[in-house]
């Protein structure tokens, strides 16, 4: 059984609705969902202010509605799905852990920050800061994986540790900042400063970029390991050809400024 | 009991519990691949003198490999799980990190899993990087041609080793002939590996020897030039060659299919008796019984 959430009050300023995840909702009924708590601006409400609430569930759970303004859903998230019919606001999936989210539209800023395990996919675009460190932060995500179709912002996977970032369309400036390993792979164009300060990890695009002073050029040869990302990818819906999972790589070193282990593949076409 | 014109003799092969694991080669052409695989597999005949049994299970289409390269399929026994990892990092190590293009995949889902990749990450010298995609850890080792890449555990399993045929030919052309056959039909048996020459042993032994230090010693019992000599020789009149078929399957089952197509390849003018080899059944679990195999089998069908 499902339990459904549809918005039927559009809140007129950011909703911080950080109880809409698998970790508060399981077992509970509608009445109980309902009266957990929101903050609508500085205004403490009730789920059921915006909310219409349907069924009960242990591990499916539905958002429905426009919910652009809706920020912190999934915060914690550690089991379950959690089905987005829609766009959502800004720190979905906040330290998400375990389970899985789908959001059919587009997703705000804040894209699971500090994120451990499990998968987030975006069929949209989504905004900047996606897998990264909260401000202050000085290790982001540990694991898990996001995966969204669209396009994102600037400084995606901002000091990343481990874990999987792939984004079909373009990314914005600054991608894998401040990498400390990890993977991140663009199917589009990369922006500028790609893998500034990145210790360790890889940054992969299927397009050329301009990479900083920093990174030096390695070699042109075929990563095998790729292959099975992007055998991956292409398995959930993303669109890599066969050549880009058989074919060659020019391999750039960086970022010199630190421990130089780092690495951009960029296709060679 | 016959098959055509040859006598199947009511005995039993008797093989032992081992583990096994199975490695997925890849390489950028079939050829590289198999040139990995022989390399991995040679000097594996024998668990006692070699401290495993190893040989190619098939040959894999890019379809069915992990990368979608040209692959093989090798299967590795040894007495125990962690024999099975030690060999498992010697021979990857020194036989297939080493040829060009090859990349190396567990190709076993197990409960038990032993470090491979894991412990051959540190011939990168730190500039070693692991990847880890869903629940797989793989690790990415530097070398001169690009990139060496390898599962970090491989499972291992309870298998079988030491099934076997005899088989007594009329000379060693029809024993030769025979034994070819049979050895050809056993290959298409999945989780099967011949780890002999080709699949064949002409020095089959016995348990111990009358020189104390040597644990086995020639199988005299079935050397047709001591049939005037020693009196337990099995051999009857007009045997004069008997080669064997070493049998190691990741199931008994499987073990004992390969056994009974080995037979029935076998069997043919020329070859006057189908045998197999056993210490008096107080070594091995599992007593493999020649003509259970097609009892089983009638029953079955």
């Amino acid at each position: 059984m499902t339990l459904t959430l549809k918005l039927n009050t559009e809140p007129s300023v950011p909703l911080e609705a950080a109880a809409i995840t698998p970790a508060r909702l399981t077992g509970l009924d509608a009445s109980k969902v309902a009266a957990l708590p929101v903050l609508h601006g500085n205004e403490e409400l009730t789920v059921g202010d915006f909310f219409a609430v349907q069924g009960k569930s242990d591990s499916e759970f539905r958002l429905e509605g426009d919910l652009h303004r809706v920020k912190h859903i999934g915060t914690g998230m550690a089991h379950g799905r959690l089905m987005i019919e829609g766009s959502v606001g800004a720190h979905l999936a906040t330290g998400m852990s375990g389970g899985e989210i789908v959001v059919a539209g587009d997703v705000g800023d804040w894209l699971a920050p500090e994120m451990s395990g499990g998968r987030v996919i975006v069929k949209g675009d989504a905004g900047h800061m996606v897998g990264s460190a909260h401000r202050g932060s000085r290790i982001g995500i540990l694991g898990g994986e996001i995966i969204v179709f669209g396009n994102v912002g600037n400084e995606t996977g901002n000091t990343m540790r481990r874990g999987f970032i792939a984004v079909g369309g373009n990314a914005g400036d600054f991608a894998g900042v401040s990498m400390i390993a990890g993977s991140v792979i663009v199917l589009g164009e990369l922006g500028i400063r790609t893998g500034a300060g990145m210790k360790r990890g890889t940054i992969v695009s299927m397009h050329d970029a301009k990479l900083l002073p920093t990174f030096r050029y390695a070699c042109t040869y075929q990563p095998v390991f790729l292959g099975h990302y992007l055998d991956y990818l292409s398995g959930i819906g993303l669109p890599v050809s066969e050549s880009q999972k058989t074919g060659r790589y020019r391999r750039w070193s960086g970022d010199s400024i630190k421990l130089n282990l780092g690495e951009v593949l960029l296709f060679d076409k | 009991m016959r098959i055509k014109t040859t006598e199947v003799i009511d005995t039993f092969a008797e093989a032992f519990e081992m583990w096994a694991s199975r490695i997925i080669i890849t390489a950028q052409t079939a050829e590289w691949a198999l040139a990995a695989a022989r390399s991995m597999t040679g000097f594996a005949t024998s668990v006692i003198g070699c401290k495993c049994e190893a040989g190619v299970e098939t040959r894999l289409d890019p379809a069915q490999t992990p990368d979608r390269r040209p692959g093989v399929s090798v299967l590795l026994f040894a007495f125990d799980a962690q024999g099975v990892g030690k060999r498992l990092t010697e021979r990857i190590g020194q036989c297939v990190m080493t040829t060009p293009t090859t990349a190396c995949y567990n190709g076993l889902t197990a409960e038990q899993t032993v470090a491979v990749g894991g412990q051959l990450r540190y011939f990168g010298d730190g500039f070693q990087t692991s990847k880890k995609l869903g629940d797989r850890r793989f690790w990415r080792i530097p070398v001169m041609d690009g990139e060496f890449v390898i599962d970090e555990q491989f499972g291992v399993v309870p298998a079988v080793g030491g099934g076997n045929l005899l088989i007594l030919g009329k000379s060693a052309t029809s024993a030769l002939q025979a034994a070819k056959a049979a050895t050809k039909v056993m290959r298409s048996i999945p989780g099967v590996i011949l780890p002999f020459p080709d699949g064949l042993v002409r020095s089959g032994s016995k348990v111990g020897s009358k020189y104390k230090s040597l644990p086995a010693s020639t199988n005299d019992a079935f050397c047709p030039t001591l049939r005037a000599v020693v009196e337990r020789s099995q051999l009857p009149e007009d045997v004069n060659c008997v080669l064997e078929i070493v049998i190691d399957g990741l199931s008994l089952s499987a073990v004992e299919e390969a056994m009974r197509q080995g037979v029935q390849a076998a069997a043919r003018r020329g070859i006057k008796q189908i045998s197999a080899g056993n210490y008096g059944g107080n070594l091995g679990k599992y007593h493999i019984r020649l003509h259970a195999l097609f009892e089983h089998a009638r029953a079955v069908s």
